[in-house]
């Protein structure tokens, strides 16, 4: 298997972009990653797109083609491939990708994730969103997302003595972070106060401590690693990909505060990159929730399970603590257009890498680690991230 | 020779209810949505009182306020986006109330909360032209917010009427623009009871782009800018909308406070901008300006630029006035508001 690395990174703002389409959106994401990786269509060799629901945001099927389309590659005939894995889809496509050239079928691929999530009511979204936890066991009941997350932050405060406090840390630490991020969707840092005073969702979690819905792209470009020096001084080497799955429902789950499908995903991600957690310096975590970030910190190994609240309010997961958490602002406060996420963190791992974050930089970083849920955790994506120098 | 407003009467009903009441209702905090949205009460029509009932009163109290013929009245204009009827006018009975019919015309206008408006421009063309000696345009809603929804802490009740003509003109209005675009933030389908929203998307890309684009013409066309003026008034579907609009186009807090209703009453929507300018001359002296845009989903903006005449002197203003009404306020809880509203669903009677 050849090793494979990031040489081109593109996206866009997150929000209500109220004026921009979906397809706007893609090429936007994708040309600035062309541009970054300054290789041509023609050494393009394929197309993936991670997107959970265009057939139900905006009534379009078949995004692959849509996005070759418009990126400009239709006459260059490229396979075109739109991977769905709910929340993780686009950090499917981007391993699917992976493989693609490590097997040596291709040698260049753009990874694309985009979701244009409010062309639809806030109702709807909710419903769509919801689709990809267990319709006949779950959502017809009316379970919402932050039912189910709810559920878990509840079993977590019993279990381990998490507070609301605690789980109201992640969002300051992350409405922080995004205050860094030019391209976040709240660029605005709140008080431990804003979070605990919110209108609640699903007890225990209040509408700060839920992601928005969000508009939005990310793209890479994957070459194969002896052929990156060609592009870029920086490559940087996916050295480890973890993809895990778990029952689909929360309640057939073994542990409502542990996500196996991450324990397994990072397992898996870690062992091929020969590395520990410690060795990470800077990881994007999903967050869609508080309490999702703290169940990631601990099983991905970062800190001790049950400890996840305390490590958050003590600061060891903010910017250039222990290791740095989601300095992008997170799905929390970056945005969460679901099928951009996957990509979306990657980018931002590349930019640390290669130092390029400007005000959220973390210093001295060259081990990276991505983090992405499908549903309520019934798919997990792990990816290990060096610089290649 | 220019067209403007010859009288105007308003109408708000008695009863309100307060967003603590809602919210506890529905389980949320009532007290901090009303905050949200800057809205201690809202109108609530009594059950008897609908947009016929509003429009009669509001038309009648502009008529006791002069004393022209009504029959020179040509042309009666309602508009509102919640006529009893979806078929049969609702003009036509203000136009016997007030006893203007029958040589005259009458319609109903809809554009969401801006009917009004079109209704005073429409006015002003047929006054102009001299078809008419005068015609009145009048904005009335008993409006609709699903219950539990956002829009049921604002969704309130009320209407204004204006005559509009050349002669004995109390307050001319030398310009009036408007700007307009297919813009889907709100809307009721045809047998739908309760109307559907964009959630945000009503305020940046509908409220705010074409209450201010409208405004902007509309000083470009009268050669103004906001301290030229006495009194500014815009749409209020709540308490924040047109403070930040007024606010983003210069005015000052002193201008804006004598038409925004919106924060006793909530949004009246078609009846909304005329009330406010109903309040405004209810107090105006001569040589007053007034700067006026009215929004209505969908999209559109209707801007006036008004001038308060010597002739206000001459207007019976001392009958109740708005603040009156305003001020003349019962509480009623949410299961008397419900059924005000029908909310309730009632046996049917007998076939």
């Amino acid at each position: 298997m050849r090793d494979v690395a990031i040489i081109g990174v593109g996206e866009t703002e997150f929000g209500e972009l109220w004026d921009r389409s979906f397809r706007d959106l893609g090429i936007e994401a994708g040309l600035k990653a062309i541009q970054d990786a300054k290789v041509t269509a023609e050494e393009i060799d394929a197309v993936y797109v991670g997107n959970m629901s265009a057939g139900k945001f905006i009534d379009q099927e078949h995004v692959s083609a849509l996005v070759a389309d418009y990126a400009g590659l239709a006459d260059m005939h490229l396979p075109a491939v739109r991977v769905e894995g709910g929340g993780a889809c686009g950090a499917v496509a981007l391993l699917q990708a992976r493989m693609a050239i490590a097997s040596g079928r291709h040698d260049i691929v753009v990874v694309g994730g985009a979701e244009k999530m409010t062309d639809v009511g806030d109702v709807q979204a909710a419903e769509i969103l919801a689709g990809t936890a267990d319709q006949e066991w779950e959502s017809v009941f009316g379970a919402t997302f932050a039912g189910l997350f709810a559920m878990m932050a509840r079993r977590h405060m019993h279990e381990y003595g998490t507070t609301r406090e605690q789980l109201a840390a992640v969002a300051v630490k992350n409405h922080r972070h995004g205050a860094l991020n030019p391209n976040a969707q709240f660029r605005r840092e709140i008080t431990l106060e804003t979070v605990l005073q919110a209108p609640m969702v699903a007890e225990p979690l209040g509408l700060f401590d839920c992601a928005p819905l969000s508009d939005g792209a990310a793209a890479v470009v994957l070459c194969a690693m002896e052929k990156a020096r060609r592009y870029t001084d920086t490559p940087i080497r996916i050295a480890g990909s973890g993809q895990a799955s778990d029952f689909l429902a929360l309640h057939d789950r073994r542990d409502l505060t542990t996500m196996d499908a991450t324990i397994a995903a990072r397992t898996r991600a870690l062992k091929e990159a020969k590395v520990e957690p410690r060795d990470i310096q800077v990881a994007e975590v999903h967050d869609n929730f508080t309490i999702t970030e703290i169940l990631a910190i601990e099983d991905l190994g970062f800190v001790e399970k049950g400890k996840g609240g305390p490590a958050t309010v003590e600061g060891l997961t903010a910017l250039n603590g222990k290791i740095s958490v989601n300095t992008s602002g997170g799905l929390k406060a970056r945005g969460q257009p679901v099928g951009a996420t996957g990509v979306a963190q990657a980018v931002e791992i590349v930019q640390q890498l290669r130092g390029e974050a400007g005000k959220r930089q973390v210093a001295g970083a060259t081990r990276g680690l991505t983090h992405t849920l499908g549903g309520t955790g019934a798919t997990a994506v792990v990816h290990v991230y060096q610089r290649g120098d | 020779m220019k067209a403007g407003i010859v009288t105007y009467g308003g109408y708000i009903p008695r009863y309100r209810i307060h967003p603590k009441d809602i919210g506890a209702v529905w389980g949320s905090d009532g007290e901090a949505m009303g905050r949200a949205l800057g809205i201690r009460a809202k109108s609530v029509p009594g059950p008897d009182e609908d947009v016929i009932t509003i429009s009669v009163e509001a038309a009648r109290a502009a008529m006791a306020k002069v004393d022209i013929d009504p029959t020179d009245v040509g042309a009666i204009y309602v508009g509102s986006e919640s006529h009893p009827y979806a078929v049969k006018p609702t003009a036509t009975v203000v136009a016997e109330a007030i006893g203007a019919a029958p040589v005259m015309t009458a319609a109903d206008f809809e554009f969401a909360c801006k009917a009004g408006t079109a209704a005073i421009q429409t006015c002003m063309g047929l006054t102009l032209s001299k078809m008419w000696r005068y015609g009145m345009a009048i904005g009335s809603d008993t409006s609709q917010g699903a219950p539990g929804d956002a829009l049921e802490y604002s969704a309130s009740a009320g209407g204004a009427a204006m005559v509009i003509g050349t002669e004995s003109v109390v307050a001319e209005i030398p310009h009036t623009v408007s700007y307009t675009t297919d813009t889907p933030d709100f809307w009721r389908r045809e047998g739908q009871r309760y109307p559907s929203h964009g959630g945000r998307f009503t305020g940046e890309p509908a409220y705010f782009k074409h209450v201010l684009s409208c405004a902007q013409l509309l000083f470009k066309r009268a050669g103004s800018k906001a301290e030229d003026y006495d009194y500014a008034v815009f749409h209020q579907p709540n308490g924040k909308f047109p403070v930040r609009a007024g606010k983003q186009l210069g005015f000052k807090d002193a201008q804006l406070d004598a038409g925004l209703l919106v924060r006793d009453i909530g949004n009246t929507y078609s009846g909304a901008i005329l009330l406010g300018l109903c309040a405004i001359l209810d107090e105006a002296d001569p040589g007053d300006r007034i700067f006026a845009v009215g929004y209505g989903s969908g999209a559109g903006s209707d801007g006036f630029d008004l001038l308060v005449t010597d002739a206000i002197k001459r207007l019976r203003r001392d009958g109740r006035s708005i603040a009156d009404m305003v001020k003349d306020a019962r509480s009623v809880d949410y299961a008397t508001y419900a059924k005000y509203r029908g909310k309730i669903l009632l046996r049917e009677a007998p076939a």
